[in-house]
């Protein structure tokens, strides 16, 4: 035995959890140097699902990238919808209707509701507790045929357009909609008392892969897992768009910096948006859904253009420099993901693989949009 | 010690709260339907495929082969295809064909479309194991039975004839005057060519 070798008393092994394993989410792929049952190193290896969708930004024409945007993050699509419909907007100048931003703030968050109700659901499903995801897949199929009667498809939608959106919403909606909010609103004190207050998930949550507030600065995780963090950050307060501002809702923060602060966050995130959705049904004003003169085929002045919104994941922003044509010159964007599973290596050195799949799973990561 | 016994009653006690709620479902309706047996209703703005628009008047698409859809699609997945025929005011659609493997039903084509020749449809039942399954010729889809002629119209026709004879003569004419310039050329470029000659020499 060489010396070299009976100096090193830790003995490791590197296991490979993924890329196909339930608890990554998707294609994911964390290659571990496990010590014992204990994480020495974990790395996260992305672009198992890499498709170019900025390459393919400066290929097609402004209008052709539209369905680009329901594919990136496929469970909050409208939320990168807006950002897209915004940059443009930014870029050409073009007025919306105020009852298209409107619309487009309703769809959004019943989206938001949506992810968040399949981040909780399968969440817990990773910890081992089947049966939480069948309720929330009960409430999520009612959003999802509410969007579907509105905007035509079930997940990748491609709702939004540069000056409005694609057809205007009718009464059918709005009744269902706010049904929806009152069947709703009782079911998360009921997630609650059947999940939250169990002892075996308060057990495996409090206390499990803690970050803190300068970690998630170094690394630019945003979203839930900065704002179970104690940093009160969120783009529709810190730099308001659409019809934000008008709309009454708070920000819910979380001190404790652990798995569960990130999972209160998101239900607590659940009610805001049931607020918000609420409040711009109340003032949805009347008028059309698509701007006058907007150019079939768009040519925004030459410039640089960045537009962040706050998806469900934390801030997507997109920004894209234009030269004038009707294609642009670069397109980049920014996922919330990426960031957000980036510190995955920092954060969980010396943590049983176990908590790791907890921690992993409190960062809610969605791998499409991470890989792009 | 008396930590431990704290656990199990608090663990014992989260259970029974949990099992209360997921028992209560036993006596509530099922929200599944039975698939095969029961279906979906959809919604009137659900995105299937594209389909051609039947016009109720004329009973045929109201397609003008402008090919406004063919450019607007992101991945290229309709060809327009058309012809001019005798008599028949604009291009006539010979076949529209979708690849549906490659749409994305962003609706790019729907809105490009000018005279609204082309919407969504509504299936949503397509299952194959053979990819040549999703390549759709629109216009078979529209006429199951046959793809009917155009009408023609007998003075369209006429006058399209006397156009195209008119045309003719004016080739003929043309062609005419053209080889006369031609020899009238001629002669002058024969001289230029031996002037050339002399000036090399």
């Amino acid at each position: 035995m060489s010396s070299l070798a009976q100096s090193q008393l830790r003995e490791t092994f590197e296991l490979n959890i993924g890329p196909q394993h339930p608890a990554t989410h998707g294609v994911l792929r964390i290659k571990v140097v496990m010590d014992g049952e204990y994480i020495d190193r974990a790395e996260p290896i992305l672009g198992y699902i890499h498709r170019m969708h900025e390459k393919m930004g400066e290929n097609r024409t402004w209008n052709q990238f539209w369905p680009n945007m329901g594919r990136l993050d496929y469970l909050s699509a409208m939320a990168y919808n807006h950002c897209y419909a915004g940059l443009m907007e930014r870029a050409a100048g073009i007025e919306v209707p105020e009852r298209a931003e409107y619309i487009r703030v309703i769809t959004a968050e019943l989206n938001r509701i949506q992810s968040h109700l399949l981040g909780f659901g399968a969440y817990i499903m990773d910890l081992g507790g089947f049966t939480p995801l069948m309720y929330a897949m009960d409430e999520r199929e009612q959003i999802l045929d509410l969007l579907e009667s509105v905007t035509g498809s079930r997940l990748t939608y491609c709702y939004f357009r540069f000056g409005g959106v694609y057809n205007d919403i009718d009464d059918d909606f709005i009744t269902g909609t706010r049904a929806f909010l009152k069947r709703f609103r009782p079911q998360i004190p009921m997630y609650h008392k059947l999940v939250t207050g169990n002892a075996i998930l308060m057990d495996r949550l409090i206390g499990v892969g803690p970050i803190s507030a300068d970690m998630c600065r170094k690394y630019g995780a945003t979203g839930p897992v900065l704002r179970g963090s104690g940093v009160n950050y969120d783009i529709r307060r810190n730099e308001p768009y659409s019809v934000y501002p008008e709309l009454d809702f708070d920000i819910p923060v979380y001190k404790e910096c652990d798995s569960m602060a990130r999972y209160m966050v998101r239900m607590d995130e659940m009610v805001q948006s049931c607020r918000i959705i609420e409040n711009a049904l109340n003032k949805l004003p009347e008028g059309p859904v698509m701007a006058e003169k907007v150019p079939k085929a768009l040519k925004p002045p030459k410039g640089d253009y960045h537009y962040a919104v706050e998806a469900a994941r934390g801030t997507f922003s997109m920004r894209t420099v234009s030269d004038g044509t009707n294609t642009s010159y670069r397109m980049r964007l920014r996922s919330p993901t990426y960031s957000n599973v980036s510190l995955f290596e920092e954060a969980s050195r010396g943590m049983l693989l176990s908590d790791a799949l907890a921690f992993l799973g409190s960062l809610d990561p969605v791998i499409p949009e991470m890989d792009r | 010690m008396s930590g431990y016994f704290k656990d199990i009653i608090t663990g014992l006690k989260s259970l029974a709260v949990g099992l209360q709620i997921t028992n209560k479902e036993f006596l509530t309706k099922p929200i599944t339907l039975l698939y095969p047996h029961e279906s979906v209703k959809m919604y009137p703005r659900y995105r299937g495929h594209i389909e051609l628009i039947k016009d109720p008047e004329t009973g045929m698409n109201r397609c003008i082969c402008c090919g406004m859809c063919e450019k607007g699609c992101p991945s290229g997945s309709i060809t327009v295809k058309s012809e001019k025929r005798p008599g028949v005011k604009g291009k006539v659609l010979t076949a529209y064909i979708l690849n549906f493997t490659t749409c994305s039903l962003c609706g790019q084509c729907v809105e490009n479309c000018k005279p609204e020749a082309i919407r969504f449809s509504n299936e949503y039942n397509l299952a194959s194991t053979r990819r040549e399954d999703y390549i759709f010729n629109l216009l078979e889809k529209l006429h199951p039975e046959g793809i009917p002629e155009p009408e023609v119209d007998p003075e369209l026709l006429k006058k399209e004839l006397e156009k195209e004879e008119a045309a003719k003569k004016a080739a003929a004419a043309k062609k005419e005057a053209a080889a006369k310039q031609e020899a009238v050329k001629k002669e002058p470029a024969k001289e230029g060519g031996e002037s050339k000659a002399e000036e090399k020499s």
